[in-house]
């Protein structure tokens, strides 16, 4: 159950160049024509000192592997495949002849060497060129031990995302969800926690208790959640790291919906009393607990602004499920969501500027964003059941969960997490070993 | 009207009365909750163990308040204490179906104490949407699945 820190450290040295590059990508508006882009294997430099549990890895071609997925994945890129390169990676890496990668119509090419050092640190050393102007345009060398490519993969991915659309990339996270399995009727749900490209994956819990909507922290070493332990529903904290749960706070009843603020001292949730749930949140170390709405309607699913000034929520207090935006001492509750239908699960962009929620009209799930002021309402899917949205740390991507219809005895019944871009762009479904629901995706790991 | 405008309208009407069938088959109320007896087990004999509820609604119609007299004079005269369950079909978003749970839950436990049983032989608890009694994604199903269940406490 212990997460190991396993990740040593991370060296980056820049030898580059800010060199101007043609190629671009606008990730503002859907991307319709993914760029073309080849990512060469890495060559090995000394191969002598690659043991052979190190050789097993197979890192010149699987480490280039985990790059092509993310990029791939984020729809932003066409990866060409490997086999119509042209040049051998040591010298697309040293002196790339950029006629060989125009002929396959590349528009950028990612090369790479790899080196374990003297201290049996793995050394990658990756550089970008923009094929169109036949130029570097960002390099960079990463140290860890062997065992952690996998997060040198992501880095690599994310400064390439990152020198062609000029935003953050998302690749260097992790998801923290529900794993699902058997009847419908008696479900198993543990939590679990993978790379977010579905790698790495891990049960947190053990399944003997139902537990619910993990959420993390901002810097990503805990988790807050919901489990009917000794069937007592109740808010959790779970350090990633150490294994250590514990419960939040001794309310007299169900506390459920939880959150981190976004400085991490704090809890948000709802605590229902006497059948009426309202929102209070309490500060984790002094467990001073604060009650935040009092209304004698359902107010539940609060999310913090990225400033921690305001809240976002949902309340049937005008009779039926919708958004609302508080001040963070809970006055000024206002309602935004004016479409047809009912409105639910807000959760505030990173960015701070758009509100992703579910949407239910005439028996369809709808995922979508909104301006926090409630403008500028935006469907992005639709489908039988879906819902609670969670942010890439970029603010570029939703995660979520879709359960299909169940048939008779619930066969064909099943839950699966997707991610889209708020283009409305890319829907994806991401890999999960059990059925999965309930994501909630970190913030860059390396930050 | 159009050659295919009349076929639509044809496949509607015939849909239309295909759909009053079931429900009446299926026994849920014109109100959506479920009136049928399956899935119901029994408290004690004669004392069913459960009341159903219409879409996002925990307010009590008059079977269910007969059922729930029912479970009242039962544990009052047996002195047991139960815990009442609430749950929500797979409708809702998981989060605001604890809270529906909770508050059906609740509705119940008002009503039997308004009926002369001692709130301190009632606890509640919610399942949202976690427990369905019946796996399938259809209206009987989910009206099957909108229910408070009063259960033997441990």
């Amino acid at each position: 159950m212990i997460m190991k820190r396993i990740f040593l450290f991370l060296l980056i040295n820049f030898f580059t160049t800010n060199a101007f590059s043609l190629v671009k990508i606008d990730i503002t508006r859907g991307n319709l024509e993914p760029l073309p882009t080849a990512i060469s294997n890495f060559y090995i430099d000394n191969p002598e000192k690659f043991t052979e549990k190190i050789k097993k890895l197979n890192l010149d071609i699987n480490l280039p592997k985990v790059i092509k997925g993310n990029l791939n994945r984020s729809g932003l890129f066409y990866v060409l495949d490997n086999k119509s390169y042209i040049q051998k990676p040591k010298l697309s890496h040293l002196k790339p002849r950029f006629e060989d990668w125009k002929l396959i119509k590349a528009q950028i090419m990612v090369s790479g060497k790899l080196k374990i050092d003297d201290k049996g640190r793995l050394r990658v050393e990756f550089r970008l060129w923009d094929v169109v102007s036949g130029k570097e345009i960002e390099g960079l060398a990463l140290f860890a031990t062997p065992s952690s490519w996998r997060r040198i993969a992501h880095i690599i991915s994310d400064k390439i995302y990152q020198r062609l659309t000029g935003e953050e990339g998302y690749f260097d996270t992790r998801i923290v969800y529900v794993g699902e399995s058997g009847p419908k009727t008696q479900r198993v749900k543990k939590l679990a926690i993978m790379d977010q490209d579905g790698a790495n994956n891990k049960f947190l819990t053990l399944g003997n208790e139902l537990v619910l909507t993990p959420r993390f922290s901002p810097n990503g070493r805990m988790v807050t959640y919901m489990s009917y332990f000794k069937n007592l529903p109740r808010v959790y904290l779970l350090n990633i790291e150490t294994g250590i749960q514990e419960v939040v706070g001794d309310f007299p009843g169900m506390t459920f919906a939880p959150r981190f603020s976004p400085d991490g001292k704090k809890v948000i949730m709802s605590f229902a009393r006497d059948g009426n749930s309202d929102i209070y949140t309490m500060d984790i170390k002094s467990r001073r607990v604060e009650q935040i709405t009092s209304n004698p309607a359902i107010d539940t699913s609060p999310s913090y602004s990225p400033d921690g000034r305001f809240i976002v929520f949902n309340s049937d207090r005008s009779g039926v499920q919708q958004i609302y935006v508080m001040r963070s001492d809970g006055r000024k509750a206002r309602r935004i969501s004016r479409g047809k239908g009912l409105y639910g699960t807000p959760v505030w962009s990173p960015r701070g500027d758009l509100i992703a929620f579910t949407k239910i009209h005439k028996g369809k799930f709808y995922i979508g964003v909104m301006r926090t002021n409630g403008t500028g309402e935006r469907l992005l899917t639709q489908n039988f059941y879906q819902e609670a949205p969670s942010w890439s740390p970029n603010g570029r991507v939703l995660i979520f969960y879709r359960e299909t219809a169940g048939g008779k005895k619930g066969q064909g019944a099943s839950a699966n997490l997707w991610a889209i871009d708020i283009t409305g762009y890319n829907e994806v479904k991401i890999k999960t070993p059990t059925d999965a629901s309930d994501p909630s995706w970190s913030g860059l790991l390396s930050k | 009207m159009s050659l295919t405008n009349i076929r639509n309208f044809a496949i509607v009407a015939v849909l239309g009365f295909l759909l009053s069938a079931c429900a009446t088959g299926g026994k849920r109320s014109a109100n959506d909750w479920y009136e049928g007896t399956d899935t119901v087990k029994f408290l004690a004999s004669g004392v069913p163990d459960r009341i159903f509820f219409a879409t996002n609604r925990s307010s009590l119609h008059t079977a269910a308040k007969s059922t729930l007299n029912k479970q009242a004079a039962y544990i009052k005269k047996s002195g047991l204490s139960v815990v009442v369950e609430g749950h929500a079909d797979e409708r809702g978003t998981r989060e605001y179906n604890l809270a529906l749970g909770e508050r059906r839950a609740n509705a119940v436990r008002d009503y039997l104490m308004s009926q002369g049983v001692s709130g301190s032989k009632v606890t509640v608890i919610s399942y949202g949407k976690e427990r369905p009694v019946n796996p399938e994604s259809s209206r009987l199903a989910w009206s099957q699945n909108r229910r408070s269940v009063s259960v033997k406490a441990k």
